[in-house]
């Protein structure tokens, strides 16, 4: 089917939600400009304070990993156990480290 | 890898309690259940706007003129998320409002119903609120990621619309008794409506076998029914209120009610078309659609004027 009724694009929408948090993604808005996608954002994801901070990206910008890539893609991380602190042997006795 | 084994994967995941995300693989009936679903869960939020719409303009004070703004408001957000929800999938909004448009997709036959006088804002937020938090509640641990998401924001937001149901209802049964009666009224029409909001008995539930499978749905219609049967009774006995059926009894021994049953004809009857405001419903949505068509284009030319600046400078 290819109805085209002009609801504008794709918009990802990420909030941060107190000072100091990480922005994380809460879904998605239509809009035909930058500006449209804030507000839009803003009235649909914002209505009972729950943003400090909002970023909208064009969803065709986000490049992801495939999930069924998942194996061999993170892969090279599986077997290094040396990166993590616990791999260390520390002297008996030793405090604070 | 084989299709059998990536079917078995999935099922494998979907019973570790995992959710599945959108560009991850799904057999295709998963995908279309979820389509089905979602599209028919979003258009009820957005055609739901237009029974409490219809009392705005005659709310009889600010205070609850701006209450139900604000919830009809929520509900257009609630449409939204789960059309982003359901775009996830591989559909675009086009498509889904078209489907509405044309009566592929279905919304909840409740909103099929007329909303008489100001007692109906009531039950509708006390009765028809309370049975989609009940069925929503369950949905937050359904297995599709973006749409377990959706009902956690949606059942945040849902509490205030039972909740200002239930006191537009209990300060009219509190009232005169003209009010009163509006408030016994409104409870008369819309309780079995509500009931049939979870859709047929178990025994009579085509699609539930996969559904439940996939763990898209959580639990059964009779199950949900019964627990919003169970939570109400309470609340309608406290304002003075009578539940219009004569079947309707405690069960000790199940600690649950006993109830009548459902009009299944009427059921049927709505869900094809034939309710008092089918036509209405779908033809409003389209007017407005229509008649914002003129917005949505001008949106459109501003964003192309805009880029075409970009470029000069
Ligand atoms: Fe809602
Ligand atoms: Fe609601």
């Amino acid at each position: 089917m290819s109805v085209d009724n002009n609801q504008g694009e794709l918009w990802e929408v990420f909030i941060q939600s107190k000072n100091n948090l990480p922005y994380k993604h809460v879904g998605s808005v239509h809009a035909t400009d930058k500006e449209m996608a804030l507000q839009n954002a803003r009235d649909l994801y914002t209505r009972r304070g729950e943003g400090r901070g909002i970023w909208v990206v064009p969803s065709q910008y986000i490049v992801a990993s495939d999930p069924q890539e998942n194996a061999e893609f993170f892969d090279p991380s599986e077997d290094k156990i040396y990166r993590h602190p616990t791999f260390y042997v520390m002297p008996e006795g030793s405090k604070n480290i | 890898m084989t299709e059998e084994q990536l079917e078995k994967n999935f099922q494998d995941r979907i019973d570790a309690e995992q959710k599945i995300e959108p560009r991850e693989w799904m057999p295709e009936k998963y995908r279309k259940h979820l389509i089905r679903q979602i599209s028919q869960h979003a258009h009820s939020e957005v055609i739901g706007m237009q029974p409490e719409g219809n009392w705005i303009t005659r709310a009889p004070s600010m205070r609850a003129k701006m209450v139900l703004m604000a919830k009809v408001q929520d509900e257009a957000g609630h449409g939204l998320y789960l059309y982003s929800a359901c775009e996830t999938l591989g559909i675009n909004r086009d498509e889904l409002v078209e489907q509405l448009h044309t009566g592929k997709a279905k919304y909840a036959s409740i909103f099929n119903y007329p909303t008489l006088n100001w007692a109906d804002m009531g039950a509708v937020g006390w009765l028809v609120d309370g049975a989609a938090i009940v069925n929503q509640v369950s949905l937050q641990r359904t297995s599709y990621g973006p749409y377990a998401r959706g009902m956690v924001k949606i059942c945040k937001e849902e509490s205030f619309h039972q909740r200002q149901g239930y006191e537009i209802i209990a300060a009219m049964a509190k009232g005169t008794p003209q009010q009163k009666e509006m408030a016994q009224d409104a409870l008369n029409r819309f309780w079995w409506p509500s009931l049939m909001m979870f859709g047929p008995h178990d025994s009579d539930s085509p699609n539930s076998g996969n559904a439940i499978k996939w763990k898209i749905k959580r639990e059964s219609n009779d199950v949900l029914r019964q627990r919003f049967i169970d939570k109400t009774i309470q609340q309608a006995e406290l304002i003075g209120l009578t539940v219009p059926d004569e079947d309707l009894k405690w069960n000790e021994e199940r600690q649950s009610y006993d109830w009548g049953e459902i009009d299944w004809d009427e059921f049927y009857e709505v869900i094809n078309g034939n309710g008092l405001a089918n036509r209405q419903r779908v033809a409003q949505h389209k007017k407005a659609h229509d008649q914002g068509a003129w917005v949505r284009e001008a949106a459109k030319a501003y964003a192309v004027k805009q880029k075409n600046k970009e470029v000069l400078v």
